[in-house]
C-alpha cells in the first residue's frame, strides 16, 4: 500500500487544529480575553509570550489557542449546513428535473448573483451578532457550489447503465440516490466541502471584522487577522500566528480531502496499492 | 398457446417533440407464454428497446404510453401504482443490457450489488443475502464466487461482468427476462457462453425470456418464436424455423438475404452480399401507405395508397404486407 501524504499530512494538520481546540483551557497560559494589561502590549515574541502580544498585552498564543475552537466550529459546521442543503437539493434536482428542477435551479442562480457576504450580512442584521446566528447566516449563504456540483454530477450519471438498471430492477429513487448516485458523487462533493470550510473561516473573519461575527474581546482567527490589520508592519506577529493558524487548518482540510477523495474511489485505491 | 404470461396488445408508445405528437411504436401485439422464448429484432431505431421500457413501465418524458394494453399475468402494467410496479420490476420482470461496463455500480462489489436484490425482493437480511449471493454467482460458472464476490466490477472482464448482470436479473427467479442486446458488447467466443448461460438458467427457473437482437443468428438459435419490428411496427410474426424457412414479408427476405453464408462461395461463386437498398425512415416522417415501401422491390400503387392490415398466418403468426409470400 503507497503511503497517503496528502492524506496523512492533512490529517495530522487538521487534526492537531482539532487537539488544540480541545485543549484550548489546557494548554493555553494565559486567560485570552481578561489578561490585558497595556503595560505589555506589543511584546515581540519571546520566552515569556512565545508569540508576542497584542495592543492590548493579551498573549497572542492562548488568543490563538482558544480561537480555534471558533473558528473550527464556524468553519466546519457552517460547511456541514451548506453541504446538507446543496447536495439534497441538487442530488433531487437533478435526478428528478422537471419544476423542481427548474426551482432549484433558479434558487440556485439567484443565491450566486448575490455575493454571498452580503446575503450573510443581512441575515446576522436580523439575527443579531453571536455563533448562532453567525453559523446560520454562513450555512445558509453559500451552499449554491455544492448544488451545482451535486446536480451537474446527477446530470451526467443519471443515463448511466447502473442507474438505469437500479430502476428497473425496481430500486425506489430515494433508494437509487442515496446508494447508487450519492456515494458515486462523494469525491468532488467533498473537495468542495474542503474547500468551502475554509471559506467559511475566511467569512467569519470577514463578519468579525465588520462587526457582526464574534464580539471582541473574544479571540478568533480571522477577527485577531483584522484586528492585526493596521499593525502589520510595526508588529508582524499580531499577523503571523493567526494568519498560520487558519493557513494550516485550510491546508489540512484540502490534503485531508483530496486523500478522502482517493480512498473513496475502488479504482485509484486499486492503482496505489 | 397455453395463457400468456406477457401479453402486449395494440401497444403504441408516442413521442412528443416540439410541440407535436409521433408514434414511435404503433399497433404492437405479441404474447409470450410462461418459460418461452420470443425473439424481437430490427433494425436500430425500429423501436425494440423502447418496447421493453414499455413492458416494463418505464417509459418517461417524451416518451409516452399511446394506447394498448400491456398485461403480466392479467393485470394492466400502466395501471399499478408505482410502489406495486417498483416491485414487479426486478422480482417478477428483470432486464439484462447490452453494455457490461456500465450497468454495473463502479463503487460496490459485485457481492453487495446481487446481495441488494434478495435484500431489496426476498426481504432477506444482509448476511443471509451475501451468502446467497455466491451462490448466485456459482450458478452463473464464476470461477471462485467466495473470492469474487469482494470484486469490483472494474476488476471483472466483460464476459464476468455480463454474468454478474445475468446473476443479478435471475436472482429473485423473475418470471419475465428481457434481455436487450445482452451479447452485442462481448467477444464471438464469450457471446455463445452467455447465451448458453441465459438459456440454461432461465429454463431452470422456468423464466420466459423476450430477446431483443438485430442478430438473426442468435435469435434463430435461441428463440421459438420470432417477432420482426420495422419501423415502429410488427411487420411479420412467426415460429423461428418458419420465419428462416419461408419469410413472409420482403423485409425479413431481405435480413435474411443478406445474412453471409458459410460456404456460399464453393457453390455460388464469389458474390456481393445482398443488402436492402435505402434507409430506415425517421420516425417523424414515415411514409404513407405501407413503412417499408420505399426500400422494398414488390411495392405497387396499392403499398402507397393503403397501409397494409396484419395477415393471420398459422400458429398465431402474422405478416404485413399486400404481397406476403
Amino acid at each position: 500500500m503507497k503511503f497517503r501524504a496528502n492524506l496523512y499530512i492533512g490529517g495530522a494538520c487538521f487534526a492537531t487544529a482539532v487537539i488544540v481546540g480541545v485543549l484550548a483551557p489546557l494548554i493555553a497560559t494565559h486567560d485570552p480575553v481578561f489578561d490585558a494589561n497595556l503595560m505589555n502590549a506589543e511584546i515581540p515574541p519571546g520566552w515569556e509570550y512565545p508569540f508576542g502580544t497584542d495592543a492590548q498585552g493579551r498573549d497572542i498564543y492562548s488568543r490563538v489557542v482558544h480561537g480555534a475552537r471558533i473558528s473550527l466550529t464556524v468553519g466546519l459546521v457552517a460547511q456541514c449546513i451548506n453541504s446538507i442543503i446543496g447536495v439534497s437539493l441538487g442530488l433531487t434536482a437533478g435526478y428528478w428535473g422537471g419544476w423542481w428542477d427548474d426551482l432549484v435551479s433558479g434558487l440556485t442562480n439567484l443565491m450566486l448573483a448575490i455575493p454571498s457576504l452580503i446575503f450573510a450580512l443581512a441575515i446576522m442584521a436580523i439575527l443579531g451578532p453571536g455563533l448562532v446566528s453567525l453559523l446560520i447566516a454562513l450555512g445558509l449563504t453559500s451552499w449554491s457550489y455544492s448544488c451545482r456540483l451535486a446536480r451537474a454530477q446527477v446530470l451526467s450519471l443519471k443515463s448511466q447503465g447502473y442507474i438505469q438498471a437500479a430502476k428497473i430492477l425496481g430500486y425506489s429513487d430515494l433508494r437509487i440516490m442515496f446508494t447508487q448516485l450519492l456515494p458515486n458523487i462523494l469525491g468532488p462533493l467533498i473537495v468542495i466541502a474542503t474547500l468551502g470550510a475554509g471559506g467559511s473561516i475566511l467569512a467569519e473573519a470577514a463578519l468579525s471584522f465588520l462587526g457582526l461575527g464574534i464580539r471582541p474581546p473574544y479571540p478568533s482567527w480571522g477577527s485577531m487577522l483584522s484586528d492585526a490589520r493596521e499593525q502589520i508592519t510595526t508588529a508582524p506577529w499580531l499577523s503571523i500566528f493567526p494568519g498560520l493558524a487558519i493557513f494550516i487548518t485550510v491546508l489540512g482540510l484540502n490534503l485531508l480531502g483530496d486523500g478522502l477523495r482517493d480512498i473513496l474511489d475502488p479504482q485509484s485505491r486499486e492503482r496505489t496499492s | 398457446m397455453s395463457t400468456p404470461l406477457l401479453e402486449v396488445e395494440n401497444l403504441s408508445i408516442a413521442l412528443s417533440q416540439g410541440g407535436k405528437s409521433y408514434k414511435a411504436v404503433e399497433d404492437v401485439s405479441f404474447a409470450i407464454a410462461p418459460g418461452e422464448t420470443l425473439g424481437l429484432v430490427g433494425e436500430s431505431g425500429c423501436g425494440k428497446s423502447i418496447t421493453a421500457l414499455a413492458v416494463m413501465g418505464l417509459l418517461r418524458h417524451p416518451l409516452g404510453l399511446g394506447g394498448g394494453r400491456i398485461t403480466l399475468d392479467g393485470s394492466d402494467i400502466h395501471n399499478l401504482p408505482p410502489a406495486k410496479l417498483r416491485q414487479l420490476r426486478g422480482k417478477r420482470i428483470a432486464m439484462i443490457f447490452q453494455e457490461p461496463m456500465t450497468a454495473l455500480n463502479p463503487l460496490s462489489t459485485v457481492g453487495r450489488q446481487i446481495a441488494e436484490m434478495f435484500v431489496l425482493h426476498a426481504g432477506a437480511n444482509w448476511s443471509e443475502a451475501t451468502d446467497r449471493a455466491v451462490d448466485a454467482l456459482r450458478q452463473v460458472h464464476v470461477p471462485s464466487p467466495e473470492r469474487r464476490v469482494k470484486d469490483f466490477p472494474h476488476q471483472l472482464s466483460g464476459g464476468m461482468r455480463q454474468r454478474v448482470m445475468i446473476a443479478i436479473a435471475l436472482a429473485c427467479s423473475p418470471d419475465l427476462l428481457i434481455a436487450d442486446e445482452p451479447t452485442t458488447a462481448l467477444d464471438v467466443t464469450v457471446q455463445a457462453e452467455i447465451v448458453d448461460l441465459m438459456q440454461e438458467l432461465c429454463a431452470a427457473k422456468g423464466t420466459a425470456i423476450l430477446m431483443i437482437s438485430h442478430d438473426l443468428g442468435l435469435v434463430a438459435n435461441m428463440c421459438r418464436r420470432v417477432a420482426v419490428m420495422y419501423a415502429g411496427r410488427i411487420v411479420e410474426q412467426q415460429a423461428a424455423a418458419e420465419i428462416f424457412e419461408r419469410p413472409q414479408h420482403p423485409y425479413t427476405r431481405g435480413l435474411i438475404a443478406s445474412l453471409p453464408r458459410l460456404g456460399a462461395r464453393v457453390v455460388h461463386g464469389r458474390q456481393r452480399l445482398q443488402e436492402i437498398s435505402g434507409v430506415v425512415p425517421a420516425i417523424t416522417a414515415f411514409p404513407a401507405g405501407c413503412r417499408f415501401r420505399p426500400r422494398c422491390q414488390r411495392a405497387t400503387d396499392i403499398c402507397q395508397s393503403n397501409d397494409p392490415s396484419p395477415t393471420p398466418l398459422p400458429e398465431n403468426g402474422l405478416v404485413r404486407c399486400h404481397h406476403h409470400g
